[in-house]
Formats: C-alpha cells, sequence, structure tokens
C-alpha cells in the first residue's frame, strides 16, 4: 500500500469522523433546553437513535472509523519514526505548528477520551442500570446531569476538547490536501473553514459538561 | 570573529560517527559558511588531520549540491537559503555552531556531512522525463503554452533538489521534492502522454526509497532554498488520485 493511500484512508476516516461529530453535537445542543423539557427530548432522540436501523448502519461505520482511524494512525506513525532523522540538536519546530507535528500525541489523548466518553454513557445506556422516564424512555438525561455534577470529569472533558479542536484545526485542512485540493484559493477557504468548524463543535461540546455543571451547583 | 564548531565526524556510512570540537579563529564576517568550512580544512591538513567532507558546488545557490543542518536547522538560520549563501555575519563572535549532515533514513551518510542523495535520482529516472523522438529540434512555438502555465510550472520546477525538505520533515518525507516534479510537467501540454504513469512512478520509487509519509506540517515549505510551495505536495495527491482512478478505464 503506498505511503500516499495510507493517508487517503486516515482522511476519508477523518472528515467522515468530523462529519459525525457536527451530528453528535447538534443533538446534544438539547441538553441546553429546561431541565424537565430536555429531559424528555434528549431521552426520545436517544431512544429514537438506538432503534433505527439506518443510525444502526451508520454506527457500525463510525466505530469502524475509529478503528480505522486509529490503525492506519499507528501503522503511519512507525514508519515516519524510522523513516524521519534525529538531530543532536534540533529547531526544526520553527518552521511549522506544534499541533500539526503532534497529532499522535493529540490523538491518542482524544482515544483515551473517547473510551472514557464510551464508559460514561455509552456503556451505561446499553448495559449499565438505568431508570426510565415518564414516557418510558431511559432516562439518559440523569445519567448525563449526574455525571456532570463532578468537577473532574468536567475538567477532563473541557481539556479533552481543547485537544480535539487542535487535532481538527490540523485534520480537516491536512485531509482536503491529502485527497487532492491543490488550489490557493479554495485550500485557504477550507482552512478558515476548518477553524471555524473546530472552534464551533468543540466549544459547543465543551459548553454543554460546563453548563451542567454550573446550572446544578445549588441542587 | 572567534568560532566554536562541534562538527558530527563519521568515517564511512557503517561507522559511528560522533562530533568533534574545533575553534577556528579569524572568522570573516563576509565569508559564506562553506568558505569558512574551507578555512577549517586548511588548517586541519597543515595539522595534518583529516579534513571535514561536505558536498558543494556552484557555490551561487543553484546547483543543491551544498546542505548541512546548522544549529538544528536545514541550511541554517536563514528560511528559504543554500548552506553556500548564508554568511557567517549571521553569526556572533564566539558563538558554538552545530553542523550535522542532512538526516532520513532516505540520505544515509557517506561520510561526515556528506550524505548519499542518489534516492532522488532514482525518482527523476522513474518517470521525470518528456519522451521525444530523437532527431532535428522540433519548432518551439508549435506547442502554445500560456505565460499563466509556463509560470506555474518554472515556480515547480525551481526545485534545485538539495533535500533540505527531507531532513527538515520529522518523517523524513520525499513529498515537496517529488511533487514539484510531478507538478511541473503535469501542468505543461508536452507532457500529457505520461502523465499518469509518471505519477504513479515516481510515487511508487518515493515509497521504495523509504521515505515517509507526507504529514501537511508546512515546515518544508519555510526550509528550502527556492520556497517550493506545499501545495505542489497537494497536486501529486492529485494526480495519484486521478492516475489510480483512470488507470482503470482503458
Amino acid at each position: 500500500m503506498s505511503t500516499l493511500l495510507r493517508k487517503i484512508v486516515m482522511a476519508a476516516t477523518g472528515l467522515f469522523l468530523c462529519f459525525f461529530l457536527l451530528i453528535h453535537c447538534l443533538g446534544n445542543t438539547q441538553l441546553f433546553m429546561e431541565p424537565e423539557q430536555a429531559r424528555l427530548s434528549f431521552n426520545a432522540y436517544s431512544h429514537f437513535l438506538t432503534g433505527n436501523p439506518l443510525v444502526k448502519l451508520i454506527s457500525y461505520v463510525l466505530y469502524t472509523s475509529i478503528i480505522g482511524h486509529a490503525v492506519y494512525a499507528l501503522l503511519i506513525t512507525a514508519k515516519n519514526k524510522t523513516a524521519g532523522g534525529i538531530y543532536k540538536k534540533d529547531n526544526r519546530g520553527r518552521a511549522s505548528k506544534w499541533y500539526s507535528r503532534n497529532m499522535g500525541v493529540l490523538g491518542t489523548v482524544v482515544l483515551i477520551f473517547l473510551v472514557l466518553h464510551f464508559q460514561n454513557f455509552w456503556y451505561v445506556y446499553k448495559f449499565g442500570e438505568i431508570g426510565i422516564d415518564a414516557n418510558g424512555n431511559k432516562d439518559l438525561y440523569t445519567v448525563v446531569v449526574t455525571a456532570f455534577q463532578q468537577l473532574w470529569l468536567v475538567i477532563i472533558y473541557v481539556t479533552a476538547m481543547i485537544a480535539l479542536c487542535y487535532h481538527l484545526i490540523h485534520g480537516i485542512a491536512s485531509s482536503v490536501r491529502t485527497l487532492g485540493l491543490f488550489h490557493p484559493k479554495f485550500v485557504r477557504w477550507v482552512h478558515a473553514f476548518g477553524v471555524a468548524y473546530s472552534v464551533l463543535i468543540c466549544g459547543g461540546f465543551a459548553a454543554m459538561p460546563v453548563f451542567i455543571y454550573i446550572t446544578n451547583l445549588n441542587s | 570573529m572567534k568560532l566554536h564548531l562541534k562538527i558530527w565526524r563519521q568515517k564511512n556510512r557503517k561507522a559511528q560517527g560522533k562530533l568533534v570540537n574545533y575553534t577556528l579563529e579569524n572568522v570573516n564576517p563576509h565569508m559564506s559558511f562553506l568558505e569558512m568550512l574551507d578555512t577549517l580544512n586548511e588548517q586541519l591538513i597543515q595539522n595534518k588531520e583529516e579534513p571535514v567532507e561536505f558536498d558543494h558546488d556552484c557555490r551561487e545557490g543553484i546547483c543543491g549540491q551544498c546542505g548541512v543542518v546548522i544549529n538544528g536547522n536545514a541550511h541554517g538560520p536563514l528560511e528559504n537559503t543554500t548552506t553556500c549563501q548564508l554568511h557567517m555575519r549571521e553569526f556572533k563572535d564566539g558563538e558554538t555552531v552545530l553542523i550535522e549532515p542532512f538526516r532520513a533514513k532516505g540520505f544515509p551518510v557517506k561520510k561526515d556531512l556528506k550524505v548519499d542523495r542518489s534516492a532522488f535520482d532514482r525518482i527523476i529516472s522513474a518517470g521525470g522525463y518528456v519522451s521525444v523522438n530523437t532527431g532535428q529540434a522540433p519548432e518551439a512555438n508549435s506547442i502554445p503554452v500560456s505565460h499563466a502555465i509556463a509560470e506555474a510550472a518554472f515556480d515547480s520546477a525551481a526545485c534545485i533538489g538539495c533535500g533540505a525538505c527531507v531532513a527538515t520533515c520529522k518523517n523524513g518525507s520525499a513529498a515537496l521534492f517529488t511533487s514539484a516534479k510531478i507538478t511541473q510537467l503535469a501542468i505543461l501540454p508536452q507532457s500529457q502522454e505520461e502523465r499518469k504513469e509518471r505519477a504513479l512512478n515516481m510515487i511508487a520509487q518515493m515509497d521504495k526509497e523509504g521515505f515517509g509519509h507526507c504529514s501537511n506540517t508546512e515546515a518544508c515549505e519555510v526550509e528550502c532554498p527556492q520556497g517550493i510551495s506545499v501545495l505542489n505536495i497537494a497536486r501529486m495527491n492529485y494526480e495519484y488520485n486521478r492516475a489510480s482512478f483512470l488507470k482503470f478505464k482503458k
């Protein structure tokens, strides 16, 4: 497999994950509603997502993308480590952005966060003990609100979103380049779009635990 | 001015190298970096020591032969310069200057500061040419080339093949070099016949030489003496995708 083809796999899976993040973020904005309304609405939404066969299919693509993105990142990094030179004095960092050079580290942070995130909500929803709301749906909302009353968890989530944001800023611009967009004007546009997209999505996600933590401070 | 030099000395490809300290008095600030190394070598020869080997040729910044890593940067502290066009006025009196060869898996060290960059020649041989029938030189204006296309092709063709991009890349990737060579031909009308094969063959050869993946950090463009744009790499990716797709539609 050529080096370029491996990068195309990274770009394609990465862009799919970016698209998923948008849907995930938009869906979760229901958490910002009035608590009682948010409970019914968010739980109904969660129930819809688990029951729908099309969503099920997309979820398998999602799991495959996450695993594929991580596995190819390992393959690519392993080769890059042996191909690149090591200097006694290294000042090469002046020529590039720190987050561009450390996509592997940022990605690892995001992956570790994902394990925690799945364990916090996905595992509890599927296999854990969970209450039922007024409409008979599993009460994921309460699980979320209870979880985010712990300050340490809020801090972990916000930190992970900062890492994700930098990962996306490089990832979006880089993936489009890997797919072959070379026109200087459109490359500039995509870069600007990528920064805005990353900041909005990650800012939105980070606002959720912070919002829930603050609104539940007195309860 | 006086300089403390730490220079990588390595007997041959297999040998273990090490940094050796030298002190050089009376360095003229108007000397080029290579003239400073010449001065050191004269001193070494007079002391019956072995001179430091390094590559150089035109010393005008256009041949791409010279190139070492100076204080951790390919071609030294100035951006977009070759080592021969770097002058000692960029350094301070009494400064310690660390000189290492270009390092990457695709560029094995031959001796001291000299590296084997023949991988680049093999990438060119794999497709960086236009096949024409021999005989009379064809009429130059029979194939019209617009000014914009000619300029764009020349921007890519300005690559002198020095290898600073590989030395600067944390992944030891030759993407900037290979992409510049692919792009300069991909956009000219004379070279359309071999466009697909050229892209696929040159990229295959690049991989075979053991260069790493491009991760779009864009460091190569900053250190490139010719300021070759990283958008050449995007163009190479486009050419690769196009060729991979079209090769099934013969």
